[in-house]
């Protein structure tokens, strides 16, 4: 397994002939190898452009872009994006080959012999759990849209890259089958660790599949490039604010389990489950999820419940608000804006 | 040219009367009254007649569109890649493809000469419009996430030429193929103007002997077929090529 590498940005621009403006204006930061992170901006802001300046489908300005220390601009253009998985939006799978020919797409160019590239096929296919004996042979026609995404996606994996780019991977897919695939990502994510940019233009995904998130605005200058759970309590300024939206709030609750949660100790109720009202919330439970139930049930408290279904404390509407009030309190951790060198501790995030 | 029209004349004179007067050898009643189709002297004049005519008629159609695929896929290979030498190569090879047939075989006989050459340029010069439109238009609807695709993994121009654009495009391809090649086999039926080979040279004698119904329908009979063949072998080759363009989600 190659391993995965870190990559760095440093002073990144491009700037289009005839154009006045730049599209990517002096974009610095640093994605620590296995860790994904989220490109997220406003149309304009230059996203996708920074993506493929990574892989030198677009050529840089000025600036360098070092991935596992070593300036890629210093690469033949072909060996390094042999190197760097790459996942778009239409996915481009080509149509007259087979799901095994399209994974086996990089391994062929690198010349690996033919039964390790039967070989791989097959383990790429059982890790994005489709059957190989079954899909091997079928014609991307034959597949439906996840199916084609997870596809897109063990392609990129083929020659076990250590930077992988993804360019709104899960875009043209309905929202019900998006959080499927974003969920199966991030346990392959797990999996694999690999360095993962990752272009989106939707906060939401963004939160969800970061654990950094950088955001741009108009013109291509980082706004701020931190955790997301820094960037919903301590948004940089305005605009970063804005983007986040009204809600970061509740976007920060969707971050926390009940089981990360101090609640209120049960020593002074009875631990059965059934007098402590009608709420009862396993502590897998979102704080988000257990607010949106808690107002519904008319502002009553919670009972949690530990793996065995005893109540483990008790959530009140007064502890979320303290909550929240208690994180905005902290210091806002530094380097906001070119925060490359900040390592923020991060609690177990829902949803991983 | 004289002489046939004057065969033509005879035999309107002549008009009910057996006129059949070079096969009195071998001459059936049926073939002495010119009767639609007599079998027997297709069997008499299979080796001698009409399999020389029909071999030589496979290979002018053959090599006209052979040299014209590969001329056209060079054309269309390079206004793919320079977009400004689409414009000038459609309309040069409209022109070509415009010319009457009749006027361009004679055109070619002052500086080429009455042969083989000056047919196989008139007939390869009438594949270009088709073969190179098609060709390009292939080529053109490989679709754009296809290309990123294959950018973004590392192929080379050629690669991705040879790999997923030149078979993307082959549905359109043989497609030019199959209209280049049955548009050929009909226009070689009148290459025996010029020069001594195909089916065209029988379809003109039977025209000028009556017309002979039996070697007017054999010989016509034989060019319709072996364009429909050809095409039935096109579609064949496509298919066997492009298994793709059948898959169908299940």
């Amino acid at each position: 397994m190659a391993q995965a590498a870190e990559l760095e940005l440093r002073g990144v621009s491009k700037r289009y002939a005839g154009q006045r403006e730049p599209a990517i204006h002096g974009l610095s930061f640093t994605v620590p190898a296995g860790d994904v992170c989220v490109l997220v901006g406003p149309s304009g802001s230059g996203k996708t452009t920074a993506l493929r300046l990574i892989n030198r489908m677009i050529p840089t300005t000025s600036g360098d872009i070092l991935l596992g220390g070593r300036s890629v601009l210093e690469r033949e253009p072909k060996e390094l994006r042999r190197e760097i998985g790459y996942v778009i939006q239409q996915i481009g799978l080509f149509p007259h080959q087979t799901v095994g020919e399209n994974i086996a797409t990089v391994p062929r160019l690198l010349g690996w012999h033919k039964d390790r590239i039967h070989a791989r096929v097959t383990e790429l296919l059982e890790l994005i759990d489709l059957d190989p004996a079954e899909m091997r042979e079928r014609y991307p026609a034959q597949l439906s849209g996840g199916q084609r995404q997870r596809v897109g996606v063990a392609r990129a994996l083929a020659a076990d890259p250590p930077l992988m780019l993804m360019d709104e991977p899960f875009g043209a897919i309905d929202p019900i089958n998006r959080g499927r695939l974003q969920d199966e990502f991030l346990r392959l994510q797990a999996k694999v660790k690999k360095t993962v940019v990752f272009v989106t233009h939707d906060i939401d995904e963004a939160i969800k599949m970061g654990d950094r998130i950088a955001i741009l605005r108009e013109g291509g200058v980082l706004a701020q490039y931190d955790t997301p759970r820094e960037i919903l309590t301590h948004p940089a300024d305005d605009f970063v604010a804005q983007f986040v939206g009204a809600d970061r709030g509740l976007k920060r609750l969707a971050l926390t389990t009940l089981a990360e949660v101090r609640l209120i100790e049960p020593d002074t109720m009875t631990r059965e489950p059934s007098a402590n009202g009608a709420l009862r919330l396993p502590r897998e439970t979102s704080v988000r999820d257990a607010l949106s139930l808690m107002l519904t049930a008319d502002g009553e408290p919670a009972s949690v419940l530990d793996d065995e279904g005893n109540v483990e404390g008790l959530l009140t509407l007064a502890l979320i608000e303290q909550m929240l009030s208690d994180e905005a309190a902290e210091a806002p951790h530094a380097g906001a804006g070119a925060g490359s060198s900040t390592v923020i501790e991060q609690t177990a995030e829902g949803g991983r | 040219m004289a002489a046939a029209a004057g065969s033509i004349v005879a035999s309107v004179v002549a008009a009910g009367e057996p006129v059949i007067p070079n096969y009195g050898a071998q001459s059936s009643s049926c073939v002495v009254h010119n009767h639609l189709f007599c079998t027997d002297w297709v069997s008499h004049n299979w080796g001698p007649v009409l399999w020389p005519a029909l071999r030589g008629h496979i290979l002018l159609a053959l090599v006209a569109v052979g040299i014209g695929f590969v001329i056209s896929l060079a054309l269309a290979l390079a206004a793919y890649r320079y977009g400004c030498l689409e414009r000038p190569t459609t309309v040069i090879t409209t022109i070509l493809y415009t010319i009457p047939s009749l006027a361009l075989f004679e055109l070619l006989v002052a500086p080429v000469g009455p042969n083989v050459y000056s047919a196989e340029i008139a007939l390869v010069s009438y594949t270009l419009l088709i073969l190179f439109r098609n060709i390009l238009t292939g080529l053109r609807g490989v679709p754009a996430e296809v290309l990123e695709a294959a950018e973004g993994m590392g192929m080379s121009r050629r690669q991705a030429l040879v790999r997923v654009e030149l078979p993307l495009a082959l549905p359109a391809i043989v497609a030019g193929l199959r209209i280049a090649v049955v548009t050929i086999i009909a226009l070689a039926t009148i290459v025996y103007t010029i020069y001594n080979a195909g089916l065209g040279v029988p379809i003109h004698t039977a025209l000028g002997e009556g017309p002979f119904k039996t070697e007017l329908i054999a010989a016509g009979g034989l060019a319709i077929l072996l364009a429909l063949t050809a095409d039935a072998l096109l579609v064949l080759v496509q298919r066997l090529l492009t298994p793709w363009t059948r898959a169908r989600a299940t």
